[in-house]
């Protein structure tokens, strides 16, 4: 409980202490030399929140991303939901605000407060006027650190989420994607959805949300980014004021989740009324840290990942005019990842939808990608790169993600050197590694009479 | 060359903020329209060019023309190549895409400011210079039959929503989809996208919007290089059709496949700068801009009929449209009661003015969007582009403006004006075939 983790610093009685973390700890890494450089700055306080601020003061905005290690991956299995229901009750109900206040408070001055939980953490995000931003600052400190989750909105929500899992059985896209992640991922929390299931979050209540609430909402096991208009002085006087109270707790022991690779090739059909069969192939990919990454970057680009320059898009729509959208990507998470290929075709074109998929991975397995595809790949992915960071929301959210995954201060600088130094050979060799078309997962959502499927 | 050169810098007394960056205009003998931002906080620009062409711009038999016809813009010119618009983008770090609406369509790259000269080049090509290989148009035809039976076909949602324009409009073209319907586009050959390109795109019917980190001294001297001999088109012949007053409620059924009941309805209401559209925009927001507004917090919230419940003013067309309302059932919810709720919270209004606070909020809101919209410079070139497509930029201006001064009662006026029964088309979707819940 929480009580039992609160013997550590108090923030609010040490800012002496807070001034002295910032001399220690500060890491100013100038992340460019031309004129749009990005100036970070990186600080661990002493309750063990990690902080990233940019100021920008061209527009007079702020942004703020908190990631929190509350994700599915720390939930019980039995209790799936958990971490995103938590995160969901976050801004409905605070010791100090009713749900309706927190939603009219933030709403009235046109600004934005969300939770939203991913595979690896939840987020929660605050974008506000500059002349808000005390009023900004303590809404997002009341709904981090103050939840109450009253029992009538954990009703509520569960209802609204019962009720659009039901809804999205509407959406053949929604079929494919659900049965592929649970036939590659298996149990791992990677393999359902972040919501759990109509029968899972039937389980949790109130005392489980206060405890997920209390164990793993702890600032060292948090990241904060700021950016945007926003002096480092105001800043601190922000968190001293509003996250004062944050005390660092112990993290409960992670948990271990296995994933059992799959040994052979698999096939689910679902069969709807449906014009067009929605298939999802693909398997086990790589994770976030795997040394590979920038390789396989630019194999799936080649394969599927760049749009009408990839060879899915050039072979099934520009020349087979078989399917609108086509694409492969990997996913690369903290713990594992995936790799999938998905294409729309009405239910007739399926087989050979499937077949040129199966073909197109092949070909990347078995020849060299031509020197013209691999300098292209190398040009686009360091070219768009600045287009990741165009805008003081995405340099928030980017900076949070670029601290969860590791990638290192001087990860912009180097980025364009981790594309630039992949050969031929290395796409080819990880093409080999990480693609096994004949391992695969295949679902397909159609009118399976129709469709009538080959592949087994 | 005539260049005429506005720059408009706001300042408004209440809020000590630009709400929009500075535009630049200039004109070309050719009547092309060129709206500059100079925006250097990203080492990135946009690139947009906005064509006066839609769906309203089609007849029965060919709906889907527009769209289809964009589509075919990334298929190719002698200068380029076939199908080698995207790669050339795309191999110099940039992103490129296209819509089309009811009222226009968009073309938009975002790249590298120093190679943004490259938009110009292949847009300038690709106004004039399209081959339309009758092969490849046959191909494409079949990928946006794949688009609509994606988008439409299979989603439930969307159906209905189809049947809803269609029973609204009987004259105006609002009535068919953007995408176009499935028998239309198995009809449409070669010479009906090639004669529709030669109609419309032309430079006195585009605008270009350009945005990010470039001077607009540079970027107008490569434009004029690049467009400045293409000639213009004849005028186009205006569209005539107005939609008749309607006099009685049209109600639609869609049985099929699906899980759970839906409502769509729409009622005739004037587009913006009609004076009434301000009003109509603030109780579209009152209604329904978040979880504190009425609708989320009556149906969803408090009586959880609905898993949501939504109303959407859309008054940025260019001829009269329809305000909105939307809302799925929740599971083991009668949707007569999800229908009268949402009356029930229309009578409201009428009956009693929103409050002040409630208005406030929706204006602050807007303020506020237009404000945090300056981050992205594709969302700042394309709210400029948007309110060009209505008659001028500067409308933007006009807008903001309106909405300032609308008042409660105003509010209350325009849903007694607008929002009654024999002025409305509601849509209900039936599932069949229930499933149990898995």
């Amino acid at each position: 409980m929480r009580s039992e983790k609160l013997k550590d610093i108090k923030l609010s009685t040490i800012d002496y202490r807070l001034f002295l973390s910032l001399l220690l700890f500060t890491v100013y890494c100038l992340l460019s030399t031309d004129v749009h450089a990005l100036d970070v700055k990186r600080t661990v306080l002493p309750n063990g929140l990690t902080v990233l601020h940019s100021e920008r003061h061209n527009l007079p905005i702020v942004m703020v991303t908190l990631f929190v290690k509350a994700s599915p991956l720390d939930e019980p299995d039995d209790k799936a939901g958990l971490a995103n229901l938590t995160a969901e009750l976050l801004t409905e109900g605070t010791k100090r605000r009713r749900a309706a206040d927190i939603s009219d408070e933030i709403e009235f001055i046109g600004a934005s407060l969300d939770a939203s939980t991913g595979s690896d953490y939840i987020s929660v995000t605050l974008s506000i006027l500059k002349k808000d931003v005390e009023k900004g600052f303590d809404l997002f400190s009341d709904v981090l650190l103050n939840p109450v989750f009253p029992q009538e909105e954990l009703d509520r929500k569960r209802e609204l989420i019962k009720g659009s899992l039901r809804q999205r059985e509407e959406d053949p896209s929604f079929l494919a994607e659900r049965a592929f992640k649970k036939e590659v991922f298996g149990e791992h929390p990677y393999g359902r959805l972040v919501e759990g299931t109509v029968e899972t979050i039937g389980k949790i209540n109130r005392e489980d949300l206060r405890r997920f609430h209390s164990d793993y909402y702890l600032p060292n096991n948090s990241i904060l980014s700021v950016v945007g208009d926003l002096t480092s002085d105001e800043l601190n006087s922000l968190i001293k004021r509003y996250l004062g109270t944050w005390y660092k707790g112990s993290i409960p022991v992670g948990k271990k989740n296995g994933i059992t690779e799959l040994k052979a090739k698999k096939v689910i059909k679902i069969d709807r009324d449906l014009t067009q069969a929605n298939i999802v192939l693909g398997h086990l990919g790589i994770s976030r840290d795997n040394p590979d990454y920038y390789a396989v970057s630019i194999m799936n680009y080649i394969l599927g990942g760049g749009g009408f320059s990839s060879r899915l898009m050039q072979s099934i729509r520009d020349e087979m005019g078989l399917a609108y959208d086509v694409h492969s990507f990997f996913v690369s998470n903290k713990e594992h990842g995936v790799f999938q290929a998905g294409v729309q075709t009405r239910n007739e074109s399926a087989n050979t939808a499937i077949d040129e998929i199966l073909k197109q991975m092949r070909r990347i397995r078995t020849e060299s990608v031509t020197d013209h595809e691999l300098s292209d790949a190398k040009t686009y992915l360091t070219g768009s790169f600045p287009r990741r960071l165009d805008t003081n929301r995405k340099i928030a959210d980017f900076l949070a993600s670029g601290e969860f995954y590791n990638l290192g201060p001087d990860y912009i600088e180097r980025y364009p050197d981790y594309i630039n130094s992949v050969t031929k050979e290395d796409v080819l060799r990880v093409a080999r590694k990480y693609l096994d078309p004949e391992r695969l997962v295949v679902v397909v959502v159609a009118n399976q009479s129709k469709a009538n499927i080959k592949i087994e | 060359m005539q260049r005429l050169r506005f720059v408009l810098i706001f300042l408004l007394l209440l809020i000590p903020i630009a709400i929009h960056a500075e535009v630049k205009e200039y004109k070309l003998n050719n009547s092309l329209k060129v709206l500059i931002i100079e925006d250097h906080k990203a080492p990135l620009a946009t690139f947009q060019i906005w064509y006066r062409v839609g769906s309203r711009n089609e007849s029965t038999g060919k709906t889907g023309l527009s769209h289809l016809l964009e589509h075919m813009m990334f298929k190719g010119t002698p200068e380029y190549g076939s199908k080698a618009f995207s790669k050339i983008v795309q191999k110099n770090g940039g992103i490129d895409n296209a819509f089309t609406t009811k009222d226009y369509t968009m073309y938009y790259q975002i790249m590298a400011s120093n190679r943004i000269g490259l938009s110009i080049e292949l847009e300038a090509d690709r106004m004039t210079n399209l081959i339309m290989d009758p092969k490849e148009t046959i191909a494409e035809r079949s990928v946006v039959m794949e688009e609509r039976r994606l988008r439409y076909e299979d989603d439930p949602q969307n159906s209905l929503y189809e049947e809803v324009m269609a029973a609204a409009f009987k004259v105006h073209p609002y009535r068919w989809p953007v995408i176009g319907w499935m028998s239309d586009l198995a009809s449409i050959e070669r010479e009906d996208l090639y004669n529709h390109y030669k109609t419309y795109y032309s430079p006195d019917n585009a605008v270009i919007v350009v945005a990010g980190d470039i001077r607009p001294g540079d970027e107008i001297e490569k434009i004029r290089a690049s467009f400045g001999q293409i000639p213009p088109c004849p005028p186009k012949r205006p569209l005539t059709s107005k939609e008749t007053e309607q006099m009685g409620e049209r109600r639609i059924y869609l049985k099929r496949e699906a899980e759970l009941p839906y409502i769509l309805i729409g009622y005739h209401t004037p587009s913006f700068p009609d004076e009434d559209s301000y009003a109509l925009d603030v109780l579209g927001m009152v209604l329904s801009g978040g979880k504190s507004a009425r609708l989320y917090k009556s149906i969803v919230y408090e009586k959880k009929l609905a898993l949501y419940a939504y109303a959407d003013y859309s008054g940025l067309h260019n001829d009269p449209y329809l305000f909105f309302f939307a809302a799925t059932a929740a599971p083991g919810k009668d949707i007569t009661d999800v229908e009268n709720a949402l009356y029930a919270e229309i009578e409201k209004i009428k009956k009693e003015p929103p409050s002040g606070h409630e208005v406030q909020k929706a204006k602050n809101q807007v303020e506020a969007s237009f404000i945090m919209g300056q981050d992205s410079i594709y969302i700042q070139a394309m709210r400029i582009g948007t309110f060009e497509m209505l008659g001028g930029w500067q409308l933007m201006e006009k807008y903001l403006d309106g909405i300032r001064r609308v008042t409660p009662e105003d509010v209350q006026r325009v849903a007694k004006k607008y929002l009654n029964e024999d002025n409305r088309t509601a849509g209900i979707l039936i599932p069949t075939k229930g499933r149990s819940e898995k």
